[in-house]
């Protein structure tokens, strides 16, 4: 089948302004966006520039706008998006060319809610015990790859860079609720700022918009929970 | 040009480099440089354990794991470093578990492990529970945690800055032999040139899968660290052995864990035959990956591929699991028949079923998994001893500063074949020796003087891709070579099929001289850096050839038509391949290290 595939492109060392570009280009129900952009770049205009590696969704570099919704170009089927399709930078962060964007206020933060295990107690020979049931408690929140489909799908942040944004919460919980970790109370102060968790409206776009099918919604109100009752059950 | 100072560099940012940096920031001035934001490294994809003689849940031994190591490495390891990993392996997994990784755990609370390929019980044969996992996301959560301590102890990191060449002293003007001065990154934000003057550099850059049509490797797998060294005069070792790991995604390579085996998944072929039971009758679809990749590649040349396509299936099915469990006799720990659900299979193997349902449109609980074999880990690499020294010579002589761990490593403990799981013990344990020799080593040394003009080399490299005449296109190059790598460097090899990729590959090197890139830019100029980095791929492909062509064996990953047995007497050493100023490479060899295990006849 052929398919047209319109991309946002940006180069700041040429172009007063972005706007985009349409390509077209033979393809088969089963390649992934990633592809596309990957023969555009090969053989119709190699400045198209945009991140990738594991290319299987799991490294988390190839965020991007895919016909409006957040997705990672190479777990995006052509099957999917169909004929048509418009591949645009995730929204909130400064394009910096075409669909590579400035990720640095992401981690910012990322790295503000303490993303690291704290247990200062000393250690054991072996390993510290932890039943099953313990380690289910926070299993669906240590599956984030830091991708960013869910903070940029997130209105408030696309207002304020500073707002935490799900992911961050995310991982704040994966911490949280891990019956190892002793700093669970320090994080949810951080939380509590006026930056943090309460801009969250329960609106669900970044629990539609993770690739990894993390409940995120859920863990955003778990801690919104923790913080209600100052529990972590 | 801006030039920093740092006494250890760090090349690299997935598993052996953040646990370099960890290490050797704990006493030295420490940055490590990736191309890559670190949480997007290749060991994140790994994913179903990380070995270690924990003995949890069954009897288990270090001895047992360094046995079944060398015995899958086809005897070409060296067993003086396979037993120092397996057993720095056990102290190496809990102290992952202090950092917070969050291990899958046992009914009592200890770290759970899986069976995997090639582990065995050394007394009975049969498959021991030794992959220690988290989910099929092992390789993620490693990664994860190690990146999360990296944040914690305050390392220094340079993100997306590509590293284009190391910097050594030239031994006629200082005396020091060869010894590290620091390397050369591009900032790819910027397009600028950074020098950093070091005392001492580890490189830990990952593999080069990216040679092969179909692998299971990142786009940014192409052996950056080795074509680098090797250029620099420095050997590669073992270079012909690349592991192809059996179950990849038909077409794509995406990688389908051996937990699925460990699991209770069986191989059956286009006639419904599980056809391990031919290969290897004890422990059947658990055998060693060299052995399954060859036997699935045979069963589709003899016509038993699934609709007489060149793939076979991989059935986790509840019902076909229970069905072979039951004929197996296996057993759980409490005695009770091994039964699974499709609900525990979903638990423990969620990402496999995630991949197979978006790229295959197949529910794997429901329906087989088409897969074939697929190009997935470089046993060879830059020869280091086993604390992660570099080395320059068949009498293993010490590159003054220089230091190498994880894949781009050969040390070697993966010899001719890796085991399942010991890539992963691999970066942590040697990870740690790199960083924590060469920050010992850089507190006895002082800087060595840059040369004149330290971007000098790399420039010449970039050059090219800008004035050139543009009359070939890199991505037809790079297809090119794919496909016949696949082709005729691939699971089984001749004297001639290799002739053929050999000379392809040199047609393609001189074709690739006159690939020009449309983009000038000096921002994120992504065009020129995968060109650079095609240039490495094409290098390392035609260093693996030579290697391969010479070795007339079949030794674990190096299986060849016209030579189908093991030589002990000829070919029990290790390749040491050298591009010389000429641009020939030339073949030494070095012993193998033979400690407590004479080579003998290896069957599963």
């Amino acid at each position: 089948m052929q398919v047209t595939i319109k991309v946002f492109r940006y180069n700041p060392e040429k172009d007063k302004k972005p706007g985009y570009k349409t390509y077209k280009l033979d393809a088969i129900e089963t390649d992934r966006v990633l592809d596309l952009l990957e023969k555009v770049k090969g053989y119709q205009d190699g400045t198209l520039s945009f991140r990738r590696s594991c290319a299987h969704g799991i490294c988390g570099s190839d965020a991007m706008r895919i016909n409006g919704f957040n997705r990672l170009a190479c777990k995006t089927l052509v099957r999917d998006t169909g004929a048509k399709i418009t591949v645009e930078p995730i929204l909130g962060l400064k394009v910096i060319k075409d669909l590579i964007v400035d990720m640095e206020p992401f981690f910012e933060n990322f790295r503000s809610v303490m993303p690291y295990f704290v247990n200062d107690e000393p250690e054991p020979a072996q390993e510290r015990y932890q039943s099953p049931a313990e380690r289910e408690r926070f299993d669906d929140t240590t599956k984030c790859i830091l991708c960013a489909c869910c903070t940029t799908s997130y209105p408030s942040f696309w207002a304020n860079d500073k707002y935490l944004g799900p992911a961050a919460i995310v991982t704040a919980h994966r911490f949280i609720f891990d019956s190892r970790d002793r700093a669970a109370a320090e994080r949810l102060k951080i939380l509590n700022d006026v930056f943090g968790i309460h801009r969250c409206h329960t609106i669900f776009n970044c629990t539609l918009a993770c690739p990894r099918e993390i409940q995120v919604t859920k863990a955003i109100g778990e801690v919104k929970m923790a913080l209600v009752t100052g529990k972590l059950d | 040009m801006k030039t920093h100072q740092f006494e250890v560099i760090v090349v690299g940012a997935g598993g052996a480099g953040l646990m370099a940096g960890l290490y050797a920031s704990k006493t030295a001035k420490t940055a490590v440089i990736s191309k890559l934001y670190p949480t997007r490294s290749h060991t994140g994809t790994a994913q179903g354990g990380i070995g270690a003689a924990l003995a949890s849940e069954e009897e288990d031994h270090p001895e047992w794991h360094t046995f079944d190591s060398v015995k899958g490495s086809d005897y070409l390891g060296d067993q003086d470093a396979i037993e120092f990993m397996c057993e720095e392996a056990i102290p190496a997994i809990y102290e992952l578990e202090h950092m917070g990784l969050p291990f899958d755990r046992t009914p009592d609370g200890k770290i759970s492990q899986r069976p995997f390929g090639g582990h065995t019980n050394n007394i009975t044969g049969k498959p021991v529970r030794r992959a220690c996992h988290a989910a099929d996301r092992t390789g993620h959560m490693i990664l994860q945690t190690l990146y999360q301590q990296c944040i914690k102890n305050n390392v220094t990191f340079y993100d997306e800055f590509q590293v284009v060449d190391l910097l050594m002293v030239n031994p006629q003007t200082t005396g020091v032999s060869g010894a590290t001065a620091g390397v050369v990154a591009i900032e790819l934000a910027s397009g600028e040139m950074h020098v950093f003057h070091a005392k001492a550099v580890i490189f830990a850059t990952g593999g080069h899968g990216r040679i092969w049509e179909i692998t299971s490797n990142a786009y940014s797998f192409t052996g950056d660290g080795p074509a680098i060294t090797m250029r620099r005069g420095l050997p590669l070792e073992d270079m012909e052995f690349f592991q192809f790991h059996p179950t990849g995604i038909y077409k794509l390579g995406i990688l389908i864990t051996e937990g699925v085996r460990g699991e209770g998944g069986i191989l059956i072929n286009g006639q419904g035959e599980r056809f391990m039971e031919k290969y290897a009758p004890t422990v059947k679809d658990l055998a060693s990956r060299d052995v399954i990749s060859r036997a699935i590649y045979l069963e589709i040349r003899e016509g038993r591929g699934v609709n007489g396509q060149n793939y076979v299936y991989l059935d986790v099915r509840p019902e076909s699991v229970n069905k072979y469990a039951a004929l197996d006799g296996r057993k759980n720990l409490d005695g009770t028949p091994f039964v699974v659900t499709g609900e525990q299979i979903l638990a423990k193997l969620p990402d496999i079923v995630d991949f197979c349902r978006v790229y295959l449109g197949v529910d794997p609980l429901t329906q087989p998994m088409p897969i074939q074999p697929t190009a997935h880990y470089a046993m060879g690499g830059i020869p280091t001893n086993m604390y992660g020294e570099a080395i320059k010579d068949e009498k293993n002589s010490l590159v003054p500063g220089l230091y190498a761990a994880g894949e781009v490593a050969c040390v070697s403990v993966h010899g001719a074949n890796r085991l399942g799981t010991n890539s992963l013990v691999d970066l942590v344990v040697f990870g740690k020796y790199a960083g924590l020799r060469a920050a010992e080593f850089a507190k006895g040394a002082s800087y060595q003087p840059l040369p004149p003009d330290p971007a000098e080399f790399a420039h010449a490299q970039f050059d090219q891709f800008l004035t050139s005449d543009g009359t070939e296109n890199a991505f037809d190059i790079a297809r090119e070579m794919k496909k016949v790598m696949f082709d005729d460097m691939g699971i089984f090899r001749s004297g001639k099929g290799m002739q053929n990729a050999l000379k392809k590959v040199r047609e393609l090197q001189a074709r690739f001289k006159h690939v020009r890139v449309a983009d000038s830019g000096k921002i994120f100029n992504m065009e020129l850096i995968n060109a650079w980095e095609l240039g490495n791929l094409l290098d390392l492909a035609e260093v693996t050839t030579v290697s391969a062509i010479a070795r007339t064996e079949s030794r674990g990953g190096h299986s060849r038509e016209d030579y189908p047995d093991r030589d002990d007497k000829k070919w029990l050493k290790h390749t040491m391949a050298y591009l010389r100023p000429n641009g020939k490479i030339d073949l030494k060899y070095k012993p193998v290290v033979i400690t407590k295990y004479e080579p003998k006849v290896r069957t599963y």
